[in-house]
């Protein structure tokens, strides 16, 4: 090709030789000031493999003369922020709940690294904004099932509910008094009209009547004669607005036919002291305090 | 020898180097030696540089007194902080649409002047203009003027070249240092800064600015020059949109010029044009063009031509303003009133002017009616809302307090729209019902935590609207937010 170039008449530019039905392709040449930034990038490159890690071999790769990756940068990153923590994490770890509370600088490092935490561990079940869900408790309201006081809290996270892995677990078993038949379906029934016209939302008096006997009886005990519930036994109000799994009688029925057993694991198994006490702090701000 | 040399006139053997017939699309770009002129227009130019520049260098160091605890800087952009100080102005990062307001008047400006006299910004106060005149200023005071400075081109290196060459090039960035150095004292404290940039405390960001300035600044005005103009800058190719038939700009009558010829001795100018071809306009203009050949898109109507044109018409005893201000269409400015007021009141120009006006109106009446406090309000989206065990609705709400004014103030907030709200507020002691105080430093923001409860009765649909109403506890002054509280779906 070299041999025949060819100049375009009309541009005076040489053209690259190709030809399509009479039409040729004038080879321009690139502006310079482009080429120039095109080689100096180059030269830029070379930088990079002599500074940093670049070629690959058997085995292993060229490290570079100044021994850094984004990965090390990442870890001096974590390390920075950890040295920065770290004398809140001691103040934290020798203060009180309730001291924590009253320190604003310690409580907003709290509250920034129990919200985070709660992200992480808590919101699959709980929900992003701890609204909750049926059968997991929202814990932006004012009822507290196992208390709602900071140690109850903390007590609650670490050790959980239910679980068969931590000995310390809030237990309690409500009876499943239909499938354990301690009651019928037609005892069953007055008893949840009954339950319902605590928070005024029965329709039937006669059944609610007849169910009154059948609460004393078998109810009364972990809810309480007044219905007002048992932090004790993780007994729900029946008096208040707040319905774990729903306030209808179908649930109702269901809950009493059937029983209920909520499950949370014992967080004190898997994350620190530091971290509960953090996690105990923001739930707390949530609705906590009863 | 030129026929001229009798009415002692340098003739020019040159062409425009810009001209577009010598300049394919690939050609190196040809140094240009303006010479130097003399005349009103260059004097104008002069005092136009002097007050550019003096604003330029002075501005930051003016001192204006805002009280303790607020800088004294007349105008500062105070980016740590986020606040921006112009004189009785303050301006906050929420209120940055003064800034836009000032920029669409800034262009409205640019739009009228253009329309009236053409591309005076480009020809007498660009940053561009200014700083290549003053380069050039240096340039003419070491190697002298165009025809030297040629020659001093074309020599080869001697030590009294190689010493201009040093000692104009060390001036030139002296000159950038200045400018790169001056920039950054509109960002803080000038006393102070000058002191920390001197004794090397300033932090690095300001001194590699200076330096990205210098850089630009020394390449601008020593190297690229009108290529700037030309190629970098956007502007000349909008101005077109700009002007018409009636707009002022610098132009050659070729109707009073043409034919031109050199004058020949004892050549009177019946049946000839008044231009003697002596290219004492070519030679003159740091575009490197030839005004003659029309409007081009190079010129910035520095209007140098004009000055080195009516000097020749004064030495050949012609009238002045061949080339001169004229409109578009060649013909003369108009000089009768009638004819003036007519060709100022275009609607192009009125259009203008009434936009400025309308932009202007506008900040004006909200720079006077700027409040100095403003509430925000966010609501909490997730949960919506909290049903509590009494079977009241909460709501929680993230409410921010702007103190503008320089004195440390307390509000009082009040919630309207719900019947007998709960009002808690989560970390301030002074809980009461409804009402509460609120202390906020000046020029702070503050920002409080606050639940909202009422009876679920009360509640008649799922949202409603409420508004949040700040007050000011001592002036009375109020700013209100509108939010909504939401309730469960009937």
């Amino acid at each position: 090709m070299a041999d025949n170039k060819h100049v375009d008449d009309v541009s005076g530019t040489e053209t690259t030789g190709h030809e399509w039905d009479g039409i040729r392709e004038l080879n321009t040449p690139l502006p310079r000031w482009w080429l120039w930034v095109f080689y100096a990038t180059i030269i830029w490159s070379i930088g990079y493999w002599v500074l940093y890690p670049a070629w690959p071999y058997p085995g292993g790769y060229t490290k570079g003369l100044i021994g850094t990756t984004g990965r090390m940068e990442f870890i001096e990153d974590v390390k920075k922020a950890e040295a920065f923590q770290a004398p809140f994490e001691k103040k934290l770890a020798a203060a009180k709940l309730e001291q924590v509370r009253t320190d604003p600088e310690l409580l907003e490092y709290a509250m920034a690294g129990g919200k985070s935490a709660f992200a992480v561990n808590c919101s699959q079940c709980h929900g992003s904004g701890a609204e909750g869900f049926k059968g997991f408790p929202n814990l932006n309201d004012d009822e507290w099932l196992w208390g709602g006081k900071l140690e109850d809290i903390q007590f609650t996270i670490t050790h959980g509910i239910r679980n068969d892995t931590d000995e310390d677990s809030r237990s309690s078993e409500m009876p499943a008094f239909l499938k354990d038949e301690i009651l019928d379906r037609q005892q069953i029934s007055d008893v949840a009209e009954y339950v319902m016209s605590l928070s005024g939302s029965s329709t039937d008096v006669q059944a609610a009547n007849k169910g009154k006997a059948i609460y004393a009886e078998q109810c009364a005990q972990c809810h309480q004669p007044d219905a007002v519930g048992s932090t004790e036994f993780g007994a729900p109000n029946l008096k208040n607005a707040i319905w774990l799994y729903g306030g209808d009688k179908k649930t109702i029925v269901e809950t009493v036919s059937y029983s209920r057993k909520g499950v949370m694991p014992a967080w004190g198994q898997k994350l620190d002291a530091d971290v509960i006490k953090k996690l105990t702090i923001f739930v707390h701000s949530l609705g906590g305090g009863k | 020898m030129s026929e001229n040399d009798n009415l002692n006139i340098d003739r020019h053997d040159v062409e425009a180097v810009n001209k577009k017939e010598n300049r394919p699309l690939y050609k190196k770009r040809e140094k240009i030696h303006p010479k130097r002129v003399k005349g009103t227009f260059r004097n104008l130019k002069w005092w136009i540089m002097l007050a550019t520049l003096s604003v330029y260098y002075v501005v930051p160091w003016i001192r204006w007194d805002r009280g303790p605890g607020i800088p004294d800087q007349a105008v500062l952009i105070d980016i740590p902080a986020r606040r921006f100080y112009f004189g009785f102005i303050e301006i906050w990062p929420q209120e940055v649409y003064y800034l836009t307001g000032l920029l669409i008047f800034s262009a409205f400006a640019l739009f009228l002047v253009t329309s009236l006299v053409g591309r005076a910004w480009c020809g007498y106060a660009c940053p561009q203009t200014v700083w290549t005149d003053l380069f050039l200023v240096v340039e003419r005071f070491i190697e002298g003027d165009r025809n030297k400075r040629i020659r001093l081109d074309r020599a080869s290196w001697s030590v009294s070249k190689i010493t201009k060459r040093v000692v104009k090039h060390v001036i030139w960035l002296l000159i950038s240092v200045a400018t790169g150095g001056a920039w950054v004292f509109y960002f803080a404290d000038a006393p102070t800064f000058f002191k920390d940039l001197v004794t090397l405390q300033a932090p690095f960001v300001a001194y590699a600015t200076i330096g990205v300035l210098t850089f630009m600044t020394y390449t601008f005005g020593g190297f690229m020059r009108e290529q700037v103009c030309t190629y970098m800058c956007p502007w000349p190719r909008i101005q077109g949109a700009m002007m018409d038939e009636g707009s002022l700009t610098v132009t050659y009558k070729e109707s009073r010029g043409e034919p031109r010829g050199p004058l020949h001795k004892g050549q009177t100018f019946e049946n000839r044009g008044d231009c003697v071809d002596c290219n004492a306009c070519v030679v003159a203009c740091p575009m490197g063009i030839d005004i003659r050949d029309g409007q081009q898109l190079e010129c910035i109507t520095c209007a140098l031509c004009i000055d080195a044109c009516d000097t020749i018409m004064g030495r050949i005893g012609r009238p002045r303003g061949l080339i001169g201000y004229a409109t578009v269409a060649g013909k003369e400015p108009p000089r009768d009133k009638k004819s003036i007021l007519k060709s100022i009141f275009r609607g192009r120009v009125i259009t203008y002017t009434a936009l400025m006006v309308a932009v202007g109106s506008i900040m004006l009446f909200g720079l006077i009616t700027r409040s100095d406090m403003s509430i925000n309000v966010l609501r909490d989206r997730n949960p919506l809302y909290v049903k509590l065990s009494d079977g009241s609705i909460r709501n929680g709400y993230t409410f921010k307090i702007l103190n503008k004014s320089h004195l440390r103030r307390t509000f009082m907030l009040g919630i309207k729209g719900l019947k007998d709200p709960d009002v808690t507020v989560v970390g301030n002691q002074n809980v009461g019902s409804g009402m509460n105080h609120f202390t906020v430093d000046h020029d702070r923001v503050q920002s409080y935590r606050l639940f909202i409860a009422v009876s679920g009765k009360s509640l008649a649909s799922p949202s409603r609207d409420i508004e949040f109403i700040l007050t000011d506890i001592n002036s009375g002054r109020t700013a209100t937010y509108d939010s909504v509280f939401r309730g469960p779906e009937k």
